[in-house]
């Protein structure tokens, strides 16, 4: 019996035995992580129920001023459940919000676009009569075509506009070139004020980067489990923000 | 000398015994998926300064390095290759002078420090990368930056990347430039006529989107897993706009200057909970 060997032997089978504990912790961990997560929604949903039936006075007077143009990002499986979708824009047209960018990665929110001008749109071509019109909002519909691509696009205008001529001259190009070549593909809506990310994670998804640069991104969690005072919330405290913009 | 040696010990073995349950609980994070780069803003060290009324506000970035030192310490620790850090933005320029040159004074005095432990830093393996507009840092600045950059260049066991002079707004119409310069140059010269002139009758886009990427400051690093906000803010101001498609935002409460060993901890374990989400989605991209 070599001593070395048997030695080796047992360490390498604590060693197994170590990490396949570890593995195990971790997913204890974990599921305990999950389970503080449940704890949460809970918690939100009492939340929810105080501010939408008015006991917690500081979200009653929503100031809208502020939120000039409100940009929503769902994720694209989720988009696919347009009543819930339906049921948000009720909710944000009740508050009061007039302007409003739609996004979502597949562009599902896109092919829906008919359903929701209809009902909620603010053009001649919407059914509802002039009765009903008076929360209408103002729609951008945008996906991850309009993000890197279309940035590759303005850059592809940009190379024809400034090395197509080979003697003209070649500018750094600046923040103010590429804004006007996404101007000339369409892209003239401003940047959202604040961002309502509608998923299970916090992430933007792939919106357009170049309207995000001082945007205030707020987590609301799934779709399925939307609640409106945590909007109020959200934009009640938007409302407090105070940005120096770097300086 | 005979009342220290005590206490002395006694702090040598709890340092010894905190340092060895830190590298238990990161083998135990190790067991599920460590991201590969995180990205950290390092927003409220002014209103460390007045919460702590120091001297002045511009005593916040001073009261900030250490924290710096310590979050790269356990980010390396757990397994973190990449760690970019936004230290001065071009919009950063817009603040008052004194201010901005106490914070070049600031970065002076500690790329210098750097350079003094490079045995310890090409030890660890760290290279360290400026990224950003350097021809807008003050000079004796910008040399520093760019001796640390080349003492460190061969080193390829963990990256530091320092985001100094630097905006998305800036990065997005300089990559195009750099990416229409290269086509400029590489065109065949049957896309050009007889006076050197570029064809516009080509319907194919010429420019592609990894062309942007390519030379884009960050393309030195993959897209950061974790893009972390101190102070509690939600926004990203001009930072890793391009790059944070599918990135996890995080936002402790913590101001930079108090960040630590837990917002790290607790930053990982909440991409671990979403990774499985946060893969797809690269995936379908």
């Amino acid at each position: 019996m070599d001593p070395v060997a048997e030695s080796q032997k047992f360490f390498r089978r604590i060693s197994q035995s170590s990490n396949i504990m570890l593995f195990l912790l971790w997913h204890v961990v974990h599921l305990i992580l999950s389970v503080l997560y449940i704890v949460r929604e809970i918690f939100r949903a009492i939340e929810n129920y105080l501010i939408t039936n008015g006991y917690v006075k500081t979200y009653t007077n929503l100031n809208l001023d502020r939120v000039k143009y409100l940009g929503i990002v769902i994720d694209s499986d989720e988009a696919r459940n347009t009543s819930k979708v339906v049921e948000l824009l009720e909710w944000l047209s009740a508050l009061g919000v007039k302007k409003l960018c739609l996004y979502d990665r597949e562009g599902v929110l896109k092919k829906s676009k008919a359903v929701f001008m209809e009902r909620f749109g603010s053009t001649e071509n919407s059914v509802a009569g002039p009765l009903v019109s008076k929360k209408r909002m103002d729609f951008e519909f945008v996906s991850i075509t309009d993000g890197k691509e279309a940035v590759a696009k303005a850059a592809n205008l940009l190379f024809k506009k400034y090395y197509v001529d080979g003697d003209s001259e070649k500018p750094f190009f600046t923040e103010a070139h590429l804004t006007d070549a996404l101007k000339t593909l369409g892209a003239v809506e401003p940047d959202p004020d604040l961002l309502l990310i509608y998923g299970p994670v916090r992430c933007h998804l792939g919106f357009p980067a170049w309207r995000i640069r001082y945007t205030e991104m707020v987590h609301m969690g799934p779709l399925k489990y939307k609640k409106l005072g945590l909007i109020m919330k959200a934009i009640h405290r938007f409302t407090k923000v105070k940005q120096n913009y770097g300086s | 000398m005979e009342e220290e040696r005590p206490s002395g010990v006694i702090s040598k073995w709890l340092g010894g015994l905190i340092s060895t349950m830190r590298r238990l609980l990161f083998t135990f994070m190790s067991s599920g998926p460590i991201p590969q780069h995180i990205a950290f803003i390092m927003d409220g060290n002014r209103r460390f300064a007045k919460k702590w009324k120091l001297d002045d506000q511009s005593a916040g970035c001073k009261a900030g390095f250490p924290s710096l030192l310590s979050v790269l310490k356990y980010c390396y620790e757990v397994g973190v290759k990449y760690v970019t850090v936004y230290a001065f933005s071009l919009d950063n320029f817009n603040r008052r002078p004194d201010e901005v040159q106490y914070v070049m004074d600031i970065m002076y005095e500690k790329i210098q420090g750097v350079l003094k432990e490079m045995d310890m830093v090409n030890r660890y393996g760290i290279r360290v990368l400026f990224i950003g507009d350097l021809n807008r840092l003050d000079e004796p600045v910008r040399l520093a930056a760019e001796k640390a950059m080349e003492a460190t260049a061969k080193n390829t066991k963990t990256y530091l990347l320092v985001c100094v002079a630097y905006t998305s707004s800036h990065e997005i119409p300089r990559a195009i430039y750099e990416a229409c310069q290269e086509k400029s140059l590489a065109l065949p010269s049957s896309a050009k006529n007889d006076d050197g002139i570029v064809n516009d009758d080509d319907d194919d886009d010429v420019i592609k989107v990894v062309d942007l990427e390519k030379h884009m400051y960050m393309g030195v690093a993959p897209d950061p897993d974790i893009l972390v906000r101190s102070s509690g803010e939600t926004r990203l101001s001009n930072f890793l706009l391009w790059q944070s498609t599918n990135s996890l935002l995080y936002s402790p409460k913590a101001l930079w200057p108090e960040m630590g060993f837990l917002q790290v901890v607790w930053g990982i374990l909440k991409y671990q909970n979403k990774c499985y989400y946060l893969e797809k989605k690269k995936k379908q991209a």
